[in-house]
């Protein structure tokens, strides 16, 4: 209980940092640009939302940057996040981004979860077979494979199976002339266009998964109790999974977590290749415009959804390894 | 090499036939095969085992002990493995069979406890759960009939049953031990083979556990290898003795005999750095020098460069066992079969 | 990436190995006496190059670095014309004259990718170097001085450690307005330090209570000295694992900014090729080269240090080298 109590205090002086990464950034820079950006879409913007971003930002001239941190934070907790420069009228910060949400939750979701179970399958039983074919060819393979640029390699896929083969397709998230629906053809039609970003990110990221895996099983299977489980007489595949795998798998939960800011990363850039209508993508339109306050809100929701991975993978280790329970 | 005559010192025949022993060794060779050459671990060892026989297997670290101990129960791991010899256990001789034959064989004749429990027992499994896939492995599925044993084994060994339920880090280190032996226990097997059990436990909680074992061992009948630094823990309990040296069996015989009249430099030099608590105080010795580099041994006996009572011949040739009044030394001291006298 | 593991002999398994000193008598693993200098400094280079020729991924890995450093030093003497000159013919398939054709700037391809090198070189150098030093000094001073500073600088790293690198990458570089080398490399540094700090931190914990460090402790030799001469060494392996780390995620991280469009435009490295490549559909208008090539100049560098970086890992870490398979243990697997 008091471990959980330290991790939410650690999650929420995270955040907190990261709020007042996004309040003293703009600040720092010479001019700052998000003032300069603010005021030239002036027109667009509700009073209201122009209030919200003067805290976040600053207004020109000297203000009581005490007061402005304080009604920033307030603004945070209520969820007010000011409109984005880049629509006409200025459309809420938090209507955009929730509405990119499900197409990146979807897409960058369910790949790494399949990255993770399929990376730490191919690991656990490419370290049972230790010495075999699988085992000597994997390293040199997945040494290169993690070294392949996220957006490099969809780009790469694009030219295969988009542009020569005509295979899938690679723009967009969907077909533009379709109407969007809970109809078959809609959905059939965006689980298509998300085949090639999902492999990009599969490929890319499931060659630490293997690597780790491998590493961690090959220590555990020179332990003492897996000796003893051969003792025992247990059939192999008993060994590998309740003995080994078990075992060898609690030092990557916490792995899987800490690696999701780079799975949220590489995201970003498939996401861009593929034109992928997603919070990625939706970022770095922003960037290109200028849109900070679509940019910053975007970012704490990236550090929010890592720390609420993190959670989780705290919970799972919790479940699985009886040691980190209770006082004992 | 071939260094136990047709019949061993007790006149038995030699493995193959029928000779009421429950296991018996011959030539059991095991190398390391490692980068810079291979390493003969374990070289021509022999030696018989009655029914409900206790033997106990001394030697200092890095003599083999604990590699012969795996090798009879079929637990090398690459690059070690057995190269030469049987291992023939209740008729069937285990070396060369598959693991689903040994399957049949393990735990439920052979089981098998090791050094600490602590990283001998799985930590993300209950105790209950360890037993019972050891059963569930052997036939024995019944939930009821699960539970009812393991929590007979664990009183057997003095353990609350309740503890059934416990991890092991959450036991202290004594009766994680003892639920180890509790669990080599499960289907009574007719031989547990034991890697120093009680090295990690202190002074009076290693003689309880021995006292416990050789009890176990006198209710159920098993026999038991037991392997140790420890000489004068083991002398107290075992039946025979066999020292080891260098991969060799240095002497073997009734404990008796070996721990009240060694013969071999080597044993008698054990003997001689343990005081006796009631005897007179006499000058402790040690053995000087340490035990050679088993990658490229020395010629002749192994033991011939710490010897005190090292002869020309012992640096070139090798001795053989010699049967001295029921014990076998390998020592040219006794090529004569006579026992002789510094 | 490296795994923690002390550092000293390598671990003895369950079994008696034969032939060793009695119970693993080990040397204090980089406990020994101050080098003097020469001496101790050529035997540990001629070790040094014995693991890394004995080593079949150390050696590639080491060629490819050494192969790529030279471009980088001198690209006038490979490739001949100014990568920036918009001279030729634009969208030229590979010939004689340009041996990976040109840009749809009419710029020489093989000339961009050749003069490209330098750039990212020098990113991921002082990134590794950057990195590993500022690691070093917050991860040591964390572990050494304990108490409530230790509790500070580790939630300092921790937060950093899981704020999302990237995005924070990119708001930053948002604010800068096309980051040249140097200023790439001060961002780069200031946000990866955290995970190799944590590392070092529990190694250095981890040492702290050894034996040899009390000797040092008790001759009465200053903090400063024990952490410089008795401690930093025995972290070499780790310090080196950090640097390859670093360094290769320096090369990615670059790249992807470059890429998306938050380097300097007006510097010629791998990553800004790509950019104008994408902005100018390079698919689509066949220039497929224009795409793959620098592409693979960032996985060969990248394969580079993750080559080394594992290597020394198992050269660290005995049990993970490749399994010779041997006539004896086939289908006797490690069960």
């Amino acid at each position: 209980m008091r471990f959980v109590l330290r991790r939410l205090g650690f999650f929420v002086v995270t955040l907190w940092a990261a709020l007042t990464l996004n309040f003293f950034l703009p600040r720092l820079m010479p001019g700052n640009p998000a003032l300069a950006a603010i005021g030239k879409s002036r027109g667009a913007i509700s009073p209201q939302a122009l209030k919200v971003m003067e805290a976040e930002f600053g207004v020109g001239g000297h203000q009581n940057i005490a007061a402005e941190y304080v009604s920033y934070l307030g603004n945070v907790a209520r969820g007010r996040f000011g409109s984005s420069l880049t629509t006409q009228p200025g459309t809420s910060v938090a209507r955009i981004v929730l509405d990119a949400v499900p197409w990146t939750l979807g897409l960058v979701g369910l790949t790494t979860i399949l990255a993770f179970v399929l990376g730490t399958g191919i690991g656990i039983v490419g370290a049972w077979r230790r010495g075999g074919r699988l085992d000597s060819i994997m390293p040199p393979i997945f040494v290169i494979m993690t070294v392949i640029p996220y957006f490099w390699i969809g780009l790469i896929l694009i030219l295969v199976f988009g542009v020569k083969l005509h295979w899938l397709p690679y723009f967009f998230s969907y077909n533009v002339t379709l109407t969007p629906g809970f109809n078959v053809t809609f959905i059939g039609n965006v689980l298509q266009h998300a085949i090639l970003p999902a492999f990009t990110l599969l490929i890319t990221t499931i060659g630490t998964w293997i690597l780790t895996m491998r590493n961690t099983m090959i220590t555990t299977l020179a332990e003492d109790y897996v000796r003893m489980a051969r003792a025992k007489g247990l059939p192999g595949y008993r060994i590998m999974l309740d003995y080994a795998a078990r075992n060898a798998i609690l030092p990557n939960l916490t792995g899987f977590a800490m690696s999701l800011g780079f799975v949220v990363g590489g995201a970003i850039l498939i996401e861009e290749v593929f034109n992928y209508q997603g919070v990625g993508y939706l970022l770095l339109q922003a960037v290109n415009n200028n849109d900070y306050p679509l940019e910053q809100a975007l970012f704490l929701l990236i550090t929010a959804t890592v720390l609420v991975a993190i959670l989780i993978s705290d919970i799972a280790t919790a479940i699985l390894d009886p040691r980190t329970r209770g006082a004992r | 090499m071939a260094s136990v005559p047709d019949s061993d010192v007790r006149g038995r025949p030699a493995a193959g036939e029928m000779n009421g022993a429950v296991l018996t060794v011959r030539d059991l060779s095991v190398e390391y095969a490692m980068e810079r050459g291979t390493v003969r671990a374990v070289d021509g060892v022999s030696f018989d085992l009655d029914p409900g026989e206790f033997i106990g297997i001394v030697g200092e670290s890095g003599c083999g002990k604990s590699t012969l101990l795996f090798a009879v129960a079929q637990l090398l791991v690459p690059p070690a493995s057995i190269t030469d010899g049987s291992v023939v256990f209740k008729g069937r001789n285990m070396v060369g069979l598959t693991d689903k034959q040994m399957a049949t064989i393990r735990w439920k004749d052979l089981s098998v406890v090791m050094q600490s429990a602590m990283n001998a027992l799985n930590p993300v499994k209950t105790i209950a759960a360890q037993f019972s896939d050891a059963m569930r492995a052997h036939g024995v599925t019944a939930k009821a009939q699960v539970a009812e044993r393991s929590q007979e084994v664990l009183r057997m060994v003095g353990i609350d049953p309740v503890h059934l339920k416990s991890y092991p880090h959450q036991l202290s280190g004594g009766m994680r031990q003892r639920s180890m032996i509790a669990m080599a226990m499960l289907l009574t097997p007719d031989l547990v083979i034991m890697d120093e059990p009680t090295s990690a436990l202190d002074v009076v909680a290693q003689r309880s556990l021995m006292v416990q074992i050789k009890e176990l061992q006198e209710q159920l009948g098993f026999a038991v290898i037991f392997v140790t630094h420890d000489m004068s823990l083991v002398s107290h309990f075992s039946d025979r003795l066999m020292v080891m040296y260098a991969g060799r069996v240095a002497e073997y015989g009734p404990t008796r005999q070996v721990f009240d009249h060694p013969l071999h430099p080597y044993s008698i030099g054990l003997m001689e750095a343990f005081p006796s608590i009631r005897g007179p105080r006499t000058h402790l010795t040690g053995i000087p020098g340490s035990p050679p580099n088993l990658a490229s041994p020395p010629p002749g006996c192994r033991f011939a460069p710490r010897c005190p009572k090292v002869m020309t011949r012992c640096r070139e040739e090798s001795p053989e066992l010699y049967p001295v009044d029921g014990t076998l030394v390998r020592c040219f001291l006794h090529a004569d079969g006579e026992a002789r006298d510094e | 990436m490296a795994t923690l593991r002390a550092p000293g002999p390598g671990a003895t398994g369950g079994a008696d190995e034969p032939g060793l000193p009695g119970p693993a008598l080990m040397a204090p693993a980089g406990g020994l006496p101050p080098s003097t200098g020469g001496i101790a400094g050529a035997r540990s280079l001629r070790r040094l190059s014995r693991a890394v020729t004995s080593n079949r991924k150390a050696t590639a890995g080491t060629l490819l670095l050494l192969l790529f450093c030279l471009v980088a030093a001198f690209p006038g003497v490979i490739a001949h014309d100014n990568p920036e000159a918009e001279i030729y013919p634009r969208a030229l398939g590979p010939s004689l004259q340009h041996l990976l054709g040109t840009t749809a700037f009419g710029q020489d391809l093989f000339a961009q990718v050749v003069w490209g090198t330098r750039p990212v070189l020098l990113i991921a150098l002082g990134v590794g170097v950057g990195t590993t030093f500022i690691a070093t000094l917050i991860g040591v001073a964390a572990a050494y001085l304990g108490g409530a500073w230790d509790g500070v600088l580790n939630l300092l790293t921790d937060v950093l450690l899981v704020i999302p690198a990237f995005p924070l990458l990119i708001i930053i570089g948002s604010y800068l307005h096309g980051a040249g080398t140097t200023v790439m490399i001060a961002v780069i540094t200031l946000i990866s330090w955290s995970y190799t700090a944590r590392q070092l931190r529990a190694q250095a914990l981890s040492l702290r209570s050894r034996d040899f460090l009390e000797a040092a402790r008790v001759r009465g030799e200053r903090s400063l000295y024990i952490i410089v001469v008795e401690i930093i060494p025995t972290m070499t392996s780790l310090l080196v694992a950090s640097f390859l780390t670093n360094a290769l995620y320096a090369v990615l991280f670059s790249s992807s900014l470059q890429f998306i469009g938050l380097g300097d435009p007006n510097v010629t490295s791998w990553g800004t090729m790509l950019y104008w490549a994408e902005n100018n559909e390079a698919f689509q208008t066949g220039q497929a080269l224009w795409i793959i090539v620098p592409g693979l100049c960032i996985v060969a560098l990248g394969a580079a240090f993750a080559l080394l970086n594992y290597a020394f890992d198992e050269i660290g870490n005995p049990a993970l080298r490749p399994v010779r398979s041997m006539r004896g243990n086939r289908g006797q697997r490690a069960r």
